[in-house]
Protein backbone atom coordinates (compact mmCIF):
# COMPACT_ATOMS: atom_id res chain seq x y z
CA UNK A 1 0.00 0.00 0.00
CA UNK A 2 2.10 2.87 -1.28
CA UNK A 3 -0.61 5.38 -0.35
CA UNK A 4 0.17 4.80 3.33
CA UNK A 5 3.47 6.62 2.81
CA UNK A 6 1.51 9.87 2.81
CA UNK A 7 0.78 9.60 6.51
CA UNK A 8 4.39 9.71 7.81
CA UNK A 9 5.21 12.34 5.16
CA UNK A 10 2.37 14.56 6.33
CA UNK A 11 3.23 14.03 10.00
CA UNK A 12 6.76 15.22 9.20
CA UNK A 13 5.39 18.19 7.27
CA UNK A 14 3.07 19.04 10.16
CA UNK A 15 5.96 19.06 12.65
CA UNK A 16 7.98 21.25 10.31
CA UNK A 17 5.03 23.61 9.85
CA UNK A 18 4.58 23.91 13.62
CA UNK A 19 8.28 24.67 14.18
CA UNK A 20 8.38 27.13 11.31
CA UNK A 21 5.24 28.89 12.53
CA UNK A 22 6.81 29.24 15.99
CA UNK A 23 9.50 31.43 14.41
CA UNK A 24 6.94 33.82 12.93
CA UNK A 25 5.90 36.89 14.84
CA UNK A 26 6.91 40.41 15.78
CA UNK A 27 9.73 39.22 18.01
CA UNK A 28 12.24 37.35 15.86
CA UNK A 29 13.18 33.87 17.01
CA UNK A 30 14.94 31.60 14.55
CA UNK A 31 14.79 27.81 14.31
CA UNK A 32 18.18 27.36 16.01
CA UNK A 33 17.02 29.36 19.02
CA UNK A 34 13.86 27.29 19.17
CA UNK A 35 15.89 24.07 19.23
CA UNK A 36 18.15 25.57 21.92
CA UNK A 37 15.05 26.44 23.93
CA UNK A 38 13.55 22.98 23.45
CA UNK A 39 16.73 21.18 24.53
CA UNK A 40 17.08 23.55 27.49
CA UNK A 41 13.55 22.79 28.64
CA UNK A 42 14.19 19.07 28.13
CA UNK A 43 17.19 19.46 30.48
CA UNK A 44 19.91 19.01 27.88
CA UNK A 45 21.42 22.40 27.09
CA UNK A 46 21.53 25.54 29.18
CA UNK A 47 20.16 28.94 28.35
CA UNK A 48 20.35 32.40 29.79
CA UNK A 49 17.61 32.54 32.42
CA UNK A 50 16.10 35.84 31.32
CA UNK A 51 16.07 34.76 27.69
CA UNK A 52 14.56 31.43 28.68
CA UNK A 53 11.70 33.15 30.48
CA UNK A 54 11.10 35.44 27.51
CA UNK A 55 11.13 32.55 25.06
CA UNK A 56 8.89 30.52 27.30
CA UNK A 57 6.40 33.37 27.36
CA UNK A 58 6.46 34.03 23.62
CA UNK A 59 6.65 30.45 22.41
CA UNK A 60 4.64 28.50 24.94
CA UNK A 61 2.11 31.07 26.12
CA UNK A 62 1.48 33.07 22.98
CA UNK A 63 2.47 31.29 19.79
CA UNK A 64 2.04 27.60 20.59
CA UNK A 65 -1.59 27.77 21.84
CA UNK A 66 -2.52 29.59 18.68
CA UNK A 67 -0.74 27.08 16.46
CA UNK A 68 -2.35 24.18 18.30
CA UNK A 69 -5.73 25.88 18.02
CA UNK A 70 -5.26 26.23 14.25
CA UNK A 71 -4.21 22.59 13.94
CA UNK A 72 -7.17 21.36 15.99
CA UNK A 73 -9.69 23.44 14.08
CA UNK A 74 -8.24 22.44 10.71
CA UNK A 75 -8.26 18.75 11.62
CA UNK A 76 -11.69 18.80 13.19
CA UNK A 77 -13.37 20.58 10.27
CA UNK A 78 -11.63 18.43 7.66
CA UNK A 79 -12.43 15.15 9.38
CA UNK A 80 -16.05 16.01 10.01
CA UNK A 81 -16.34 17.32 6.44
CA UNK A 82 -14.94 14.06 5.04
CA UNK A 83 -17.23 12.03 7.31
CA UNK A 84 -20.29 14.05 6.22
CA UNK A 85 -19.38 13.74 2.53
CA UNK A 86 -19.16 9.95 2.81
CA UNK A 87 -22.19 9.60 5.07
CA UNK A 88 -24.43 11.77 2.88
CA UNK A 89 -22.97 10.26 -0.30
CA UNK A 90 -22.36 13.75 -1.57
CA UNK A 91 -18.94 15.27 -2.11
CA UNK A 92 -20.38 18.78 -1.95
CA UNK A 93 -21.51 18.85 1.66
CA UNK A 94 -19.58 20.45 4.51
CA UNK A 95 -19.73 20.11 8.29
CA UNK A 96 -22.26 22.97 8.26
CA UNK A 97 -24.85 20.69 6.59
CA UNK A 98 -26.92 20.00 9.69
CA UNK A 99 -26.81 23.56 10.96
CA UNK A 100 -24.09 23.21 13.61
CA UNK A 101 -22.19 26.31 12.49
CA UNK A 102 -25.32 28.45 12.20
CA UNK A 103 -26.41 27.32 15.66
CA UNK A 104 -23.00 27.94 17.18
CA UNK A 105 -22.78 31.42 15.61
CA UNK A 106 -26.14 32.33 17.07
CA UNK A 107 -25.14 30.93 20.47
CA UNK A 108 -21.90 32.89 20.53
CA UNK A 109 -23.65 36.12 19.49
CA UNK A 110 -26.34 35.56 22.11
CA UNK A 111 -23.63 35.00 24.71
CA UNK A 112 -22.06 38.32 23.76
CA UNK A 113 -25.20 40.37 24.31
CA UNK A 114 -26.50 38.71 27.46
CA UNK A 115 -23.24 38.49 29.35
CA UNK A 116 -19.82 40.03 29.30
CA UNK A 117 -18.10 36.80 30.27
CA UNK A 118 -16.08 34.94 27.70
CA UNK A 119 -17.35 31.66 29.08
CA UNK A 120 -20.95 32.56 28.18
CA UNK A 121 -19.91 33.05 24.57
CA UNK A 122 -18.16 29.70 24.44
CA UNK A 123 -20.93 27.84 26.23
CA UNK A 124 -23.55 29.52 24.02
CA UNK A 125 -21.69 28.49 20.86
CA UNK A 126 -21.35 24.89 22.01
CA UNK A 127 -24.89 24.41 23.29
CA UNK A 128 -26.61 26.10 20.35
CA UNK A 129 -24.44 24.20 17.86
CA UNK A 130 -25.75 20.97 19.31
CA UNK A 131 -29.27 22.33 19.57
CA UNK A 132 -29.31 23.18 15.86
CA UNK A 133 -28.29 19.65 14.90
CA UNK A 134 -30.85 18.17 17.29
CA UNK A 135 -33.55 20.24 15.62
CA UNK A 136 -32.38 19.11 12.18
CA UNK A 137 -32.43 15.44 13.24
CA UNK A 138 -35.80 15.95 14.93
CA UNK A 139 -37.34 17.45 11.77
CA UNK A 140 -35.92 14.56 9.74
CA UNK A 141 -37.65 12.08 12.03
CA UNK A 142 -41.07 13.68 11.61
CA UNK A 143 -41.86 11.98 8.33
CA UNK A 144 -41.18 8.73 6.59
CA UNK A 145 -39.05 8.86 3.51
CA UNK A 146 -35.49 8.88 2.29
CA UNK A 147 -33.45 9.31 5.51
CA UNK A 148 -30.58 11.21 3.94
CA UNK A 149 -32.81 13.62 2.06
CA UNK A 150 -34.87 14.25 5.21
CA UNK A 151 -31.71 14.97 7.21
CA UNK A 152 -30.40 17.38 4.58
CA UNK A 153 -33.74 19.22 4.47
CA UNK A 154 -33.87 19.23 8.27
CA UNK A 155 -30.39 20.78 8.27
CA UNK A 156 -31.41 23.45 5.79
CA UNK A 157 -34.45 24.38 7.91
CA UNK A 158 -32.52 24.36 11.17
CA UNK A 159 -29.68 26.38 9.61
CA UNK A 160 -32.15 28.94 8.27
CA UNK A 161 -33.83 29.18 11.67
CA UNK A 162 -30.59 29.95 13.48
CA UNK A 163 -29.44 32.34 10.78
CA UNK A 164 -32.66 34.33 11.31
CA UNK A 165 -32.23 34.18 15.07
CA UNK A 166 -28.68 35.48 14.61
CA UNK A 167 -30.06 38.41 12.61
CA UNK A 168 -32.41 39.21 15.50
CA UNK A 169 -29.50 39.18 17.94
CA UNK A 170 -27.50 41.46 15.66
CA UNK A 171 -30.49 43.79 15.32
CA UNK A 172 -30.99 44.19 19.04
CA UNK A 173 -27.25 44.34 19.84
CA UNK A 174 -25.73 47.61 20.94
CA UNK A 175 -24.35 48.97 17.64
CA UNK A 176 -21.24 50.53 19.17
CA UNK A 177 -19.75 47.71 21.18
CA UNK A 178 -21.65 44.46 20.79
CA UNK A 179 -22.43 44.48 17.08
CA UNK A 180 -18.81 44.94 15.94
CA UNK A 181 -17.75 42.21 18.37
CA UNK A 182 -20.32 39.82 16.90
CA UNK A 183 -19.43 40.63 13.32
CA UNK A 184 -15.73 40.28 14.04
CA UNK A 185 -16.29 36.95 15.79
CA UNK A 186 -18.25 35.61 12.85
CA UNK A 187 -15.30 36.32 10.58
CA UNK A 188 -13.33 33.79 12.55
CA UNK A 189 -9.92 34.26 14.09
CA UNK A 190 -7.50 32.89 16.60
CA UNK A 191 -6.27 36.09 18.23
CA UNK A 192 -8.40 35.28 21.28
CA UNK A 193 -7.27 31.65 21.54
CA UNK A 194 -5.71 31.38 24.99
CA UNK A 195 -3.72 28.46 26.31
CA UNK A 196 -6.27 27.41 28.86
CA UNK A 197 -9.23 27.21 26.48
CA UNK A 198 -7.15 25.41 23.88
CA UNK A 199 -5.99 22.92 26.49
CA UNK A 200 -9.49 22.18 27.74
CA UNK A 201 -11.01 21.98 24.29
CA UNK A 202 -8.21 19.85 22.83
CA UNK A 203 -9.25 16.80 24.86
CA UNK A 204 -12.81 16.48 23.45
CA UNK A 205 -11.68 17.54 19.97
CA UNK A 206 -8.94 14.92 19.82
CA UNK A 207 -11.31 12.30 21.22
CA UNK A 208 -13.93 13.22 18.61
CA UNK A 209 -11.42 13.11 15.76
CA UNK A 210 -10.10 9.73 16.89
CA UNK A 211 -13.60 8.30 17.20
CA UNK A 212 -14.47 9.45 13.68
CA UNK A 213 -11.22 7.88 12.42
CA UNK A 214 -12.22 4.58 14.03
CA UNK A 215 -15.40 4.59 11.95
CA UNK A 216 -13.57 5.16 8.64
CA UNK A 217 -14.27 1.67 7.34
CA UNK A 218 -17.97 2.06 8.08
CA UNK A 219 -18.02 5.37 6.21
CA UNK A 220 -17.10 3.50 3.03
CA UNK A 221 -20.09 1.24 3.53
CA UNK A 222 -22.50 4.04 4.46
CA UNK A 223 -21.52 5.76 1.23
CA UNK A 224 -22.97 2.82 -0.73
CA UNK A 225 -26.45 3.80 0.48
CA UNK A 226 -28.63 2.78 3.41
CA UNK A 227 -30.09 -0.39 1.93
CA UNK A 228 -26.75 -1.85 0.91
CA UNK A 229 -25.16 -0.89 4.20
CA UNK A 230 -27.97 -2.58 6.12
CA UNK A 231 -27.76 -5.69 3.97
CA UNK A 232 -24.05 -5.78 4.81
CA UNK A 233 -24.99 -6.07 8.46
CA UNK A 234 -24.51 -2.46 9.50
CA UNK A 235 -26.84 -0.80 11.98
CA UNK A 236 -27.12 2.27 9.77
CA UNK A 237 -29.29 4.45 12.00
CA UNK A 238 -27.17 3.96 15.10
CA UNK A 239 -23.82 4.39 13.38
CA UNK A 240 -25.02 7.49 11.57
CA UNK A 241 -26.21 9.06 14.83
CA UNK A 242 -22.87 8.30 16.50
CA UNK A 243 -21.01 9.85 13.57
CA UNK A 244 -23.27 12.92 13.56
CA UNK A 245 -22.71 13.27 17.31
CA UNK A 246 -18.91 13.30 17.07
CA UNK A 247 -18.90 15.50 13.96
CA UNK A 248 -21.19 17.97 15.71
CA UNK A 249 -19.10 17.88 18.88
CA UNK A 250 -15.86 18.77 17.15
CA UNK A 251 -17.42 21.28 14.74
CA UNK A 252 -19.15 23.13 17.58
CA UNK A 253 -15.86 23.22 19.49
CA UNK A 254 -14.06 24.82 16.55
CA UNK A 255 -16.51 27.71 16.85
CA UNK A 256 -15.80 27.84 20.59
CA UNK A 257 -12.08 28.40 19.90
CA UNK A 258 -12.01 30.38 16.70
CA UNK A 259 -15.42 31.55 15.58
CA UNK A 260 -16.79 30.79 12.16
CA UNK A 261 -14.17 29.38 9.78
CA UNK A 262 -15.65 28.34 6.46
CA UNK A 263 -14.57 26.28 3.48
CA UNK A 264 -11.96 24.16 5.27
CA UNK A 265 -14.37 21.28 5.86
CA UNK A 266 -15.50 21.33 2.25
CA UNK A 267 -12.17 21.66 0.49
CA UNK A 268 -9.62 19.71 2.50
CA UNK A 269 -11.43 16.37 2.03
CA UNK A 270 -11.21 16.99 -1.72
CA UNK A 271 -7.49 17.70 -1.53
CA UNK A 272 -7.01 14.52 0.48
CA UNK A 273 -9.11 12.58 -2.03
CA UNK A 274 -6.94 13.88 -4.87
CA UNK A 275 -3.87 12.56 -3.05
CA UNK A 276 -5.00 9.17 -1.78
CA UNK A 277 -8.36 8.38 -3.40
CA UNK A 278 -11.78 8.01 -1.80
CA UNK A 279 -11.11 5.09 0.59
CA UNK A 280 -12.00 6.64 3.94
CA UNK A 281 -9.64 4.35 5.86
CA UNK A 282 -6.75 6.41 4.50
CA UNK A 283 -8.65 9.52 3.42
CA UNK A 284 -9.75 10.40 6.97
CA UNK A 285 -6.30 10.49 8.64
CA UNK A 286 -4.81 12.23 5.60
CA UNK A 287 -7.60 14.84 5.68
CA UNK A 288 -6.93 15.39 9.41
CA UNK A 289 -3.23 16.05 8.79
CA UNK A 290 -3.71 18.24 5.71
CA UNK A 291 -6.41 20.21 7.51
CA UNK A 292 -4.06 20.88 10.43
CA UNK A 293 -1.20 21.96 8.18
CA UNK A 294 -3.47 24.08 5.99
CA UNK A 295 -5.02 26.03 8.82
CA UNK A 296 -1.67 26.67 10.55
CA UNK A 297 -0.33 28.09 7.28
CA UNK A 298 -3.46 30.15 6.63
CA UNK A 299 -3.28 31.52 10.17
CA UNK A 300 0.38 32.43 9.59
CA UNK A 301 -0.72 34.35 6.49
CA UNK A 302 -3.57 35.98 8.42
CA UNK A 303 -1.30 37.29 11.16
CA UNK A 304 1.84 38.05 9.15
CA UNK A 305 0.71 39.38 5.77
CA UNK A 306 -0.24 42.85 6.93
CA UNK A 307 0.52 44.81 10.06
CA UNK A 308 -3.13 44.35 11.01
CA UNK A 309 -4.38 40.83 11.40
CA UNK A 310 -6.87 39.63 8.76
CA UNK A 311 -9.75 37.52 10.14
CA UNK A 312 -9.00 33.87 9.47
CA UNK A 313 -12.42 33.06 8.00
CA UNK A 314 -11.89 35.66 5.28
CA UNK A 315 -8.55 34.15 4.30
CA UNK A 316 -9.88 30.59 4.21
CA UNK A 317 -12.76 31.68 1.94
CA UNK A 318 -10.54 33.72 -0.36
CA UNK A 319 -8.04 30.87 -0.66
CA UNK A 320 -10.80 28.28 -0.85
CA UNK A 321 -12.80 29.65 -3.74
CA UNK A 322 -10.16 29.51 -6.49
CA UNK A 323 -9.08 26.15 -5.18
CA UNK A 324 -12.59 24.79 -5.37
CA UNK A 325 -12.82 25.86 -8.99
CA UNK A 326 -9.72 23.73 -9.62
CA UNK A 327 -11.27 20.81 -7.77
CA UNK A 328 -14.39 20.99 -9.98
CA UNK A 329 -12.28 19.53 -12.75
CA UNK A 330 -12.53 16.22 -10.92
CA UNK A 331 -16.34 16.21 -10.74
CA UNK A 332 -16.39 14.63 -14.18
CA UNK A 333 -14.34 11.64 -13.05
CA UNK A 334 -16.54 10.68 -10.11
CA UNK A 335 -14.38 12.29 -7.40
CA UNK A 336 -11.51 9.90 -7.94
CA UNK B 1 -37.78 -23.96 3.67
CA UNK B 2 -35.06 -21.37 3.58
CA UNK B 3 -36.88 -18.09 3.39
CA UNK B 4 -40.57 -17.63 4.07
CA UNK B 5 -42.78 -14.56 3.86
CA UNK B 6 -46.00 -14.89 5.83
CA UNK B 7 -48.79 -12.53 4.81
CA UNK B 8 -46.59 -9.46 4.60
CA UNK B 9 -48.06 -6.05 3.92
CA UNK B 10 -46.17 -2.79 3.58
CA UNK B 11 -46.86 0.67 2.27
CA UNK B 12 -48.05 4.15 2.98
CA UNK B 13 -51.53 4.79 4.39
CA UNK B 14 -52.78 6.15 1.07
CA UNK B 15 -50.82 3.72 -1.08
CA UNK B 16 -50.26 0.10 -0.11
CA UNK B 17 -47.24 -1.36 -1.89
CA UNK B 18 -47.43 -4.99 -0.78
CA UNK B 19 -50.74 -6.60 0.14
CA UNK B 20 -50.75 -9.81 2.06
CA UNK B 21 -47.89 -11.46 0.21
CA UNK B 22 -46.82 -15.00 1.13
CA UNK B 23 -44.05 -16.97 -0.52
CA UNK B 24 -41.52 -19.66 0.22
CA UNK B 25 -37.98 -19.97 -1.09
CA UNK B 26 -36.37 -23.42 -1.00
CA UNK B 27 -32.65 -24.05 -0.86
CA UNK B 28 -30.96 -24.31 -4.25
CA UNK B 29 -33.75 -22.70 -6.25
CA UNK B 30 -33.54 -19.98 -8.84
CA UNK B 31 -36.70 -17.94 -8.56
CA UNK B 32 -37.64 -15.20 -11.00
CA UNK B 33 -39.93 -12.46 -9.83
CA UNK B 34 -41.91 -10.94 -12.69
CA UNK B 35 -44.11 -7.90 -12.54
CA UNK B 36 -44.72 -4.60 -14.31
CA UNK B 37 -43.09 -1.34 -13.24
CA UNK B 38 -44.41 -0.23 -9.88
CA UNK B 39 -45.82 -3.64 -8.98
CA UNK B 40 -43.76 -3.75 -5.79
CA UNK B 41 -40.91 -6.07 -6.85
CA UNK B 42 -38.13 -4.04 -5.26
CA UNK B 43 -40.17 -3.46 -2.12
CA UNK B 44 -40.84 -7.19 -1.84
CA UNK B 45 -37.15 -8.03 -2.25
CA UNK B 46 -36.14 -5.43 0.32
CA UNK B 47 -38.80 -6.67 2.73
CA UNK B 48 -37.35 -10.16 2.49
CA UNK B 49 -33.97 -8.65 3.39
CA UNK B 50 -35.44 -7.11 6.51
CA UNK B 51 -34.84 -3.55 5.32
CA UNK B 52 -38.34 -2.37 6.12
CA UNK B 53 -40.51 -2.44 9.19
CA UNK B 54 -43.50 -4.33 7.84
CA UNK B 55 -47.06 -3.20 8.55
CA UNK B 56 -48.24 -6.78 8.81
CA UNK B 57 -46.83 -10.30 8.62
CA UNK B 58 -43.32 -11.54 9.07
CA UNK B 59 -40.35 -12.97 7.23
CA UNK B 60 -38.65 -16.15 8.46
CA UNK B 61 -35.14 -17.27 7.62
CA UNK B 62 -34.49 -20.93 8.43
CA UNK B 63 -37.50 -20.84 10.69
CA UNK B 64 -36.55 -17.73 12.66
CA UNK B 65 -38.11 -14.31 12.28
CA UNK B 66 -35.55 -12.06 10.59
CA UNK B 67 -36.66 -9.13 12.70
CA UNK B 68 -35.31 -11.03 15.71
CA UNK B 69 -31.98 -11.83 14.03
CA UNK B 70 -29.04 -9.48 14.25
CA UNK B 71 -28.45 -7.59 11.01
CA UNK B 72 -24.91 -8.94 11.04
CA UNK B 73 -25.96 -12.58 11.40
CA UNK B 74 -28.47 -12.17 8.61
CA UNK B 75 -25.83 -10.59 6.36
CA UNK B 76 -23.71 -13.73 6.66
CA UNK B 77 -26.57 -15.76 5.15
CA UNK B 78 -28.47 -13.46 2.79
CA UNK B 79 -26.82 -11.06 0.39
CA UNK B 80 -28.43 -8.22 -1.50
CA UNK B 81 -27.30 -7.49 -5.04
CA UNK B 82 -28.82 -4.10 -5.83
CA UNK B 83 -29.58 -2.71 -9.24
CA UNK B 84 -26.52 -1.31 -10.96
CA UNK B 85 -25.96 2.12 -9.53
CA UNK B 86 -23.78 5.05 -10.20
CA UNK B 87 -21.40 5.26 -7.29
CA UNK B 88 -20.43 8.67 -5.97
CA UNK B 89 -16.94 7.74 -4.88
CA UNK B 90 -14.37 5.93 -6.96
CA UNK B 91 -13.51 3.06 -4.63
CA UNK B 92 -11.39 0.38 -6.24
CA UNK B 93 -13.15 -2.87 -7.18
CA UNK B 94 -11.29 -4.82 -4.51
CA UNK B 95 -12.35 -2.34 -1.82
CA UNK B 96 -16.00 -2.72 -2.84
CA UNK B 97 -15.70 -6.52 -2.77
CA UNK B 98 -13.93 -6.45 0.61
CA UNK B 99 -16.97 -4.68 2.08
CA UNK B 100 -18.54 -8.13 1.96
CA UNK B 101 -16.25 -9.17 4.83
CA UNK B 102 -17.71 -6.56 7.17
CA UNK B 103 -20.39 -8.88 8.67
CA UNK B 104 -17.56 -11.18 9.78
CA UNK B 105 -15.58 -8.45 11.53
CA UNK B 106 -15.80 -6.97 14.97
CA UNK B 107 -15.52 -3.21 15.36
CA UNK B 108 -11.77 -3.12 15.92
CA UNK B 109 -10.60 -6.05 13.79
CA UNK B 110 -9.00 -5.16 10.50
CA UNK B 111 -9.22 -6.99 7.19
CA UNK B 112 -6.80 -9.91 7.22
CA UNK B 113 -4.89 -11.70 4.47
CA UNK B 114 -7.61 -14.34 4.64
CA UNK B 115 -10.32 -11.75 3.92
CA UNK B 116 -8.31 -10.60 0.93
CA UNK B 117 -7.97 -14.20 -0.28
CA UNK B 118 -11.73 -14.71 -0.06
CA UNK B 119 -12.33 -11.51 -2.04
CA UNK B 120 -9.77 -12.53 -4.65
CA UNK B 121 -11.32 -15.99 -4.95
CA UNK B 122 -14.74 -14.44 -5.65
CA UNK B 123 -13.32 -12.08 -8.27
CA UNK B 124 -11.42 -14.96 -9.84
CA UNK B 125 -14.49 -17.15 -9.97
CA UNK B 126 -16.40 -14.49 -11.89
CA UNK B 127 -13.30 -13.96 -14.08
CA UNK B 128 -12.93 -10.30 -13.19
CA UNK B 129 -9.76 -10.54 -11.09
CA UNK B 130 -8.05 -8.27 -13.61
CA UNK B 131 -10.40 -5.43 -12.56
CA UNK B 132 -9.08 -5.62 -8.96
CA UNK B 133 -7.55 -2.15 -8.79
CA UNK B 134 -9.79 -0.34 -11.27
CA UNK B 135 -12.06 2.40 -9.90
CA UNK B 136 -15.59 1.08 -9.47
CA UNK B 137 -16.92 4.20 -11.22
CA UNK B 138 -14.95 3.56 -14.38
CA UNK B 139 -15.87 -0.03 -15.22
CA UNK B 140 -18.85 -1.01 -17.40
CA UNK B 141 -22.33 -1.74 -16.07
CA UNK B 142 -21.86 -5.48 -16.55
CA UNK B 143 -18.56 -5.42 -14.70
CA UNK B 144 -20.16 -3.45 -11.88
CA UNK B 145 -22.93 -6.02 -11.59
CA UNK B 146 -20.33 -8.79 -11.42
CA UNK B 147 -18.43 -6.83 -8.76
CA UNK B 148 -21.59 -6.66 -6.65
CA UNK B 149 -22.10 -10.41 -7.10
CA UNK B 150 -18.48 -10.99 -6.05
CA UNK B 151 -19.17 -8.89 -2.96
CA UNK B 152 -22.23 -11.02 -2.18
CA UNK B 153 -20.10 -14.17 -2.48
CA UNK B 154 -17.41 -12.63 -0.28
CA UNK B 155 -20.12 -12.03 2.30
CA UNK B 156 -20.25 -15.81 2.73
CA UNK B 157 -23.97 -15.73 2.01
CA UNK B 158 -25.55 -18.53 -0.01
CA UNK B 159 -28.89 -16.85 -0.61
CA UNK B 160 -28.79 -13.97 -3.08
CA UNK B 161 -31.58 -11.48 -3.49
CA UNK B 162 -31.00 -9.66 -6.75
CA UNK B 163 -32.86 -6.64 -8.07
CA UNK B 164 -33.03 -6.79 -11.86
CA UNK B 165 -29.50 -8.10 -12.30
CA UNK B 166 -29.83 -8.21 -16.10
CA UNK B 167 -30.92 -4.60 -16.30
CA UNK B 168 -28.55 -2.47 -18.34
CA UNK B 169 -26.38 -5.37 -19.42
CA UNK B 170 -25.68 -5.98 -23.09
CA UNK B 171 -26.94 -9.21 -24.65
CA UNK B 172 -23.69 -11.10 -24.15
CA UNK B 173 -23.40 -10.03 -20.53
CA UNK B 174 -27.02 -11.00 -19.86
CA UNK B 175 -26.31 -14.52 -21.09
CA UNK B 176 -23.06 -14.60 -19.12
CA UNK B 177 -24.94 -13.56 -16.00
CA UNK B 178 -27.58 -16.28 -16.43
CA UNK B 179 -24.90 -18.90 -17.09
CA UNK B 180 -23.14 -17.75 -13.95
CA UNK B 181 -26.35 -18.16 -11.92
CA UNK B 182 -26.76 -21.73 -13.15
CA UNK B 183 -23.16 -22.54 -12.20
CA UNK B 184 -23.51 -21.04 -8.73
CA UNK B 185 -26.87 -22.73 -8.24
CA UNK B 186 -25.22 -26.10 -8.78
CA UNK B 187 -22.82 -25.22 -5.96
CA UNK B 188 -25.72 -24.73 -3.60
CA UNK B 189 -26.48 -21.05 -3.97
CA UNK B 190 -30.11 -19.90 -3.93
CA UNK B 191 -31.33 -17.00 -6.03
CA UNK B 192 -34.37 -14.80 -5.89
CA UNK B 193 -34.16 -12.25 -8.66
CA UNK B 194 -36.56 -9.81 -10.19
CA UNK B 195 -36.51 -9.45 -13.94
CA UNK B 196 -38.30 -7.74 -16.79
CA UNK B 197 -37.61 -10.60 -19.19
CA UNK B 198 -40.08 -13.54 -19.08
CA UNK B 199 -37.65 -15.34 -21.40
CA UNK B 200 -34.96 -15.23 -18.74
CA UNK B 201 -37.38 -16.82 -16.32
CA UNK B 202 -38.21 -19.54 -18.86
CA UNK B 203 -34.51 -20.19 -19.49
CA UNK B 204 -33.05 -20.46 -16.02
CA UNK B 205 -35.66 -20.26 -13.28
CA UNK B 206 -36.93 -23.22 -11.29
CA UNK B 207 -39.87 -21.15 -10.24
CA UNK B 208 -41.62 -17.96 -11.27
CA UNK B 209 -43.54 -15.62 -9.04
CA UNK B 210 -45.74 -12.99 -10.64
CA UNK B 211 -46.47 -9.82 -8.75
CA UNK B 212 -49.14 -7.33 -9.72
CA UNK B 213 -50.27 -4.30 -7.70
CA UNK B 214 -48.52 -5.68 -4.65
CA UNK B 215 -50.17 -9.11 -4.75
CA UNK B 216 -48.91 -12.43 -6.02
CA UNK B 217 -51.06 -13.59 -8.93
CA UNK B 218 -49.10 -16.71 -9.85
CA UNK B 219 -46.40 -18.87 -8.31
CA UNK B 220 -45.12 -22.09 -9.84
CA UNK B 221 -42.96 -23.81 -12.45
CA UNK B 222 -42.05 -21.44 -15.31
CA UNK B 223 -43.71 -23.47 -18.07
CA UNK B 224 -46.91 -23.67 -16.05
CA UNK B 225 -46.97 -20.07 -14.94
CA UNK B 226 -45.71 -18.19 -17.99
CA UNK B 227 -48.63 -18.34 -20.40
CA UNK B 228 -50.29 -15.96 -22.82
CA UNK B 229 -53.03 -15.38 -20.28
CA UNK B 230 -50.75 -14.62 -17.33
CA UNK B 231 -48.48 -12.35 -19.40
CA UNK B 232 -51.53 -10.45 -20.61
CA UNK B 233 -52.76 -10.14 -17.04
CA UNK B 234 -49.35 -8.88 -15.96
CA UNK B 235 -48.32 -6.56 -18.78
CA UNK B 236 -51.54 -5.98 -20.76
CA UNK B 237 -49.91 -7.12 -24.02
CA UNK B 238 -50.69 -10.18 -26.07
CA UNK B 239 -47.75 -12.54 -26.08
CA UNK B 240 -47.55 -16.07 -27.42
CA UNK B 241 -45.49 -18.62 -25.58
CA UNK B 242 -44.06 -21.11 -28.05
CA UNK B 243 -42.51 -24.48 -27.31
CA UNK B 244 -39.26 -24.83 -29.19
CA UNK B 245 -38.18 -28.20 -27.89
CA UNK B 246 -39.34 -30.42 -25.11
CA UNK B 247 -39.83 -28.14 -22.12
CA UNK B 248 -38.06 -25.17 -23.66
CA UNK B 249 -40.20 -22.16 -24.38
CA UNK B 250 -39.82 -18.65 -25.72
CA UNK B 251 -42.12 -15.64 -25.69
CA UNK B 252 -43.01 -13.81 -28.88
CA UNK B 253 -45.19 -10.71 -28.78
CA UNK B 254 -48.24 -11.54 -30.90
CA UNK B 255 -48.60 -8.35 -32.95
CA UNK B 256 -44.91 -8.13 -33.78
CA UNK B 257 -44.85 -11.86 -34.49
CA UNK B 258 -47.71 -11.70 -36.96
CA UNK B 259 -46.44 -8.53 -38.68
CA UNK B 260 -43.03 -10.02 -39.27
CA UNK B 261 -44.58 -13.27 -40.52
CA UNK B 262 -46.66 -11.34 -43.05
CA UNK B 263 -43.48 -9.80 -44.46
CA UNK B 264 -41.83 -13.11 -45.17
Amino acid sequence: MSKNIWIPCLVFLLIFTVLFSLTLGKYEINLREIFAFLSASAGFGTMDEEKYALFSNILLDIRLPRIIAAALIGSALSVSGAAFQAMFINPLVSPALLGVLAGASFGAALGMIVSSSWFAVQAGAFVCGFLAVLIAVGIARLYRGDRLLMLILGGIISGALFTSLLSIVKYVADPYNQLPAIVYWLMGGLSLADGKTVLYVSVPICTGILCLLLFSRYLNILSMGDDEAKSLGINVTRIRMVLIFFATLISALTVVIGGLIGWVGLIIPHVARMLVGPDNRILMPVAALIGAIYLIVVDDVARMLFTVEIPLGIVTSLMGIPFFILVLKNARKGWA
Amino acid sequence: MLLVAENISFGFPDKPVLRDVSLTVHRGEIISLLGPNGSGKTTLLKSLLGLYRLDKGRVLFEGRAISSLRQKTLAQSIAYVPQIHRASFAYSVIDVVLMGRIPHKTFFSRFSAEDLDIAHAALDKLSILHLRDRPYTQISGGERQLTLIARAMTQGAHTFIMDEPANGLDYGNQIKLLEGLIDLCEEGYTFLKSTHFPDHALWVADRVIMLKDGSIIADGRPDNVITSESLFALYGREVDVHSLRESFKVCIPRKIGTCRCAHT
